[in-house]
């Protein structure tokens, strides 16, 4: 009905328009949040083809990862059903909605699938089994090779009814990784699938930062000697170098605009600048002796969060870019770096660092309290909202001592490992997935 | 350690310098066999040899002595320069600031700065792996340029002195103990 973003679906059209308006939504942040059990059922094939019951197969399974990765749908398992929609039919009035309430599923997703010269036509349903309403119906299509997109489209869809936001499915993560020896920047979707890399400078690279609509990425390079900006801009595929005299480190990018903040050290003292896409200098925003690091707007981009040790030790800042008034947002514990701001502008998450550990906090910023998030696992740094907001990426070392990426619920819930891959993973950073055909 | 492989090569300079003396002592006394000249004569031309092999004895121990003494100071220019790249200024925790001993072994460093004075210098600071990778960048710049103030108010010039952060990217003890985290802390110095 609203979100008509779709880059490569021929044909979509809502099966029933009767969509449930007074859906209870579901509140993603909330820490005693009970997962909701959702019976993903068998896909309907169209002709019964080997291809099309291996596509079918393969499009349940990315289905139920993408729906279980959500933190907030639990999948059940199938052995548990009592019907199947696959030989009994797929749309709302061949359901029995008994089979389902009667097993807890408080959620159905029903699957058509057809597969026709290497095109794919996937007819897709979210029901809610107490109120026997359709949630979403939509139909997909595209080519064969796009089927994780596709169905990554639908999750969105779900995503967007349950909780009125299109959730993580269109996201991309950058980070830095040694699996070939050096730092280098790549890139990987959401759930850690499709990881591609991004530099091959054979130096030290860090810190990437991703634009707001994931088209240019920001990173700091040692490839030229010593520490650079370099601004890449995936469409044209070329390269911006910020490179004073000095150190030219912390790239951030400001929400929604092809303006970026980093910490640059020619006047002999680290401040905090904002740059144009071409790497011009547009004004210094800090303006205090010390380090002056890490940036991270404020999403109306009125403000910014940044590390300061302007008190003595680090601290997390706050300041407004026009009136350039400063105020200290962190007390508790003797250092905190790292500050990232949260979508809806309500929290920041940061890195504490007490003698037990090295730990993710998330403060609320008019009410200062603070909240912790990680403990006793390992050293834990590298907060990074997912677009969204619902989630964190994270880095942490709580499996064999090895710096590793990992996901977590906004509330802390549900902490598990994002990737699996050789060497050590550190600085994700989130942002919305470019699209190249927009 | 420096020291031993010292001794090591001046023993093989003395063995060597040995047999060379042997060698060349032993050629003088080679019995000439041509036509008997008058006893006088011979005497004569035997201390002739004497005094010159004498001469050329002395001559060769003095070049031997030049020798290990040129070495011997080469030795000790390229272990005051093995000192000085060397030896790292140590930092505290999260600080950019001279301890004592950093104090003292920075104007060790400006001594040897001032007595070679067209050598130009890298100052690198680095942190230990706590703390977060752009904070500590900025304290790893912080602590390099702390170091070359002090040279510089000690009299070397800043045009000899650059320098680079590498924050925690560069770490000495890659393990995760008290000791290694003091011996990353550090500013180091390479020769451009």
């Amino acid at each position: 009905m609203l979100w008509c973003v779709f880059s490569f679906i021929c044909t979509l059209y809502f099966l029933n328009s009767g969509f449930a308006r007074d859906y209870d939504f579901i509140v993603v942040s909330d820490p005693f949040l009970k997962k909701t059990p959702i019976a993903v059922t068998e896909f309907k094939t169209s002709n019964g083809s080997s291809v099309e019951i291996e596509d079918g197969k393969t499009a349940r399974q990315i289905l139920v990862d993408a729906l279980n990765f959500t933190g907030y749908l639990k999948s059940m398992n199938p052995e548990a059903f009592l019907s199947n929609p696959a030989q009994t039919g797929i749309k709302l009035g061949q359901i029995n909605f008994r089979d389902w309430t009667g097993i807890g599923a408080d959620l159905l997703v029903t699957g058509g699938i057809t597969v026709e010269n290497n095109h794919v036509v996937l007819e897709l349903r979210l029901i809610d089994t107490f109120s026997q309403k359709l949630v979403v119906g939509n139909r997909y299509s595209g080519s064969r090779a796009k089927l994780r997109e596709m169905i990554h489209r639908f999750c969105g869809d779900i995503s967007y009814a349950l909780t009125r936001n299109r959730g993580v499915f269109d996201s991309r993560i950058a980070f830095v990784s040694t699996v070939n020896g050096n730092k280098e920047i790549f890139t990987c979707d959401f759930d850690g699938q499709s990881i591609e890399q991004v530099t091959a400078h054979k130096s030290i690279s860090l810190s990437p930062s991703l634009s707001s609509d994931g088209q240019f990425l920001a990173y700091v390079t040692y490839s030229r000697g010593r520490p650079e900006i370099f601004i890449r801009n995936f469409a044209s595929k070329k390269n911006v170098i910020v490179n004073h005299k000095g150190m030219n480190i912390s790239p951030a990018w400001m929400p929604g605009q092809k303006t970026l903040a980093a910490s640059l050290s020619f006047t002999g003292d680290q401040e905090i600048y904002l740059l144009t896409l071409e790497g011009e200098m547009i004004k210094r925003i800090t303006n205090s002796w010390g380090i002056d690091v890490s940036p991270s707007f404020s999403p109306d981009g009125r403000k910014i969060a940044f590390t300061s040790k302007r008190t003595g030790t680090p601290q997390i800042h706050i300041m407004d870019i026009a009136t350039q008034d400063v105020h200290r947002l962190t007390f508790k514990g003797r250092n905190n770096t790292s500050p990232a701001w949260s979508p809806d502008g309500r929290k920041i998450a940061y890195v504490g660092i007490e003698d037990n550990g090295i730990n993710i906090y998330i403060m609320d910023v008019d009410s200062g309290m603070p909240v912790q998030l990680t403990m006793d696992a390992g050293d834990n740094e590298d907060p990074a909202w997912s677009p969204d907001g619902s989630m964190l990426a994270f880095t942490s070392t709580r499996e064999g001592r090895i710096s590793r990426l990992y996901v977590m619920n906004a509330s802390g819930t549900d902490q598990r490992r994002l990737l699996k891959m050789d060497g050590k993973q550190a600085q994700p950073n989130w942002s919305l997935l470019w699209n190249k055909d927009n | 350690m420096k020291n031993r492989q010292w001794m090591n090569v001046v023993m093989v300079i003395l063995v060597a310098g040995l047999f060379l003396m042997v060698s060349c002592a032993k050629k003088p006394v080679v019995v000439d066999p041509g036509p008997i000249q008058n006893q006088s004569t011979i005497e004569a031309d035997e201390a002739k040899l004497k005094a010159e092999q004498m001469e050329a004895d002395r001559i060769k121990a003095q070049r031997l002595k030049e020798q290990l003494e040129k070495e011997k100071a080469l030795a000790m220019v390229q272990a005051a320069k093995d000192h000085f790249v060397n030896q790292d200024v140590l930092f505290e925790y999260d600080s950019s600031e001279l301890t004592s001993e950093a104090k003292l072994l920075l104007k060790e460093k400006a001594v040897w700065l001032q007595a070679n004075p067209g050598v130009s210098v890298t100052v690198e600071g680095h942190c230990d792996e706590r703390g977060t990778t752009d904070y500590n960048l900025a304290l790893g710049e912080r602590r390099a340029q702390t170091a070359k103030s002090y040279l510089v108010n000690l009299g070397v010039s800043g045009s000899r002195l650059s320098t680079i952060s590498f924050g925690e990217e560069k770490p000495v003890d890659a393990s995760a103990t008290e000791a290694a985290y003091r011996k990353n802390r550090r500013a180091h110095f390479s020769i451009n």
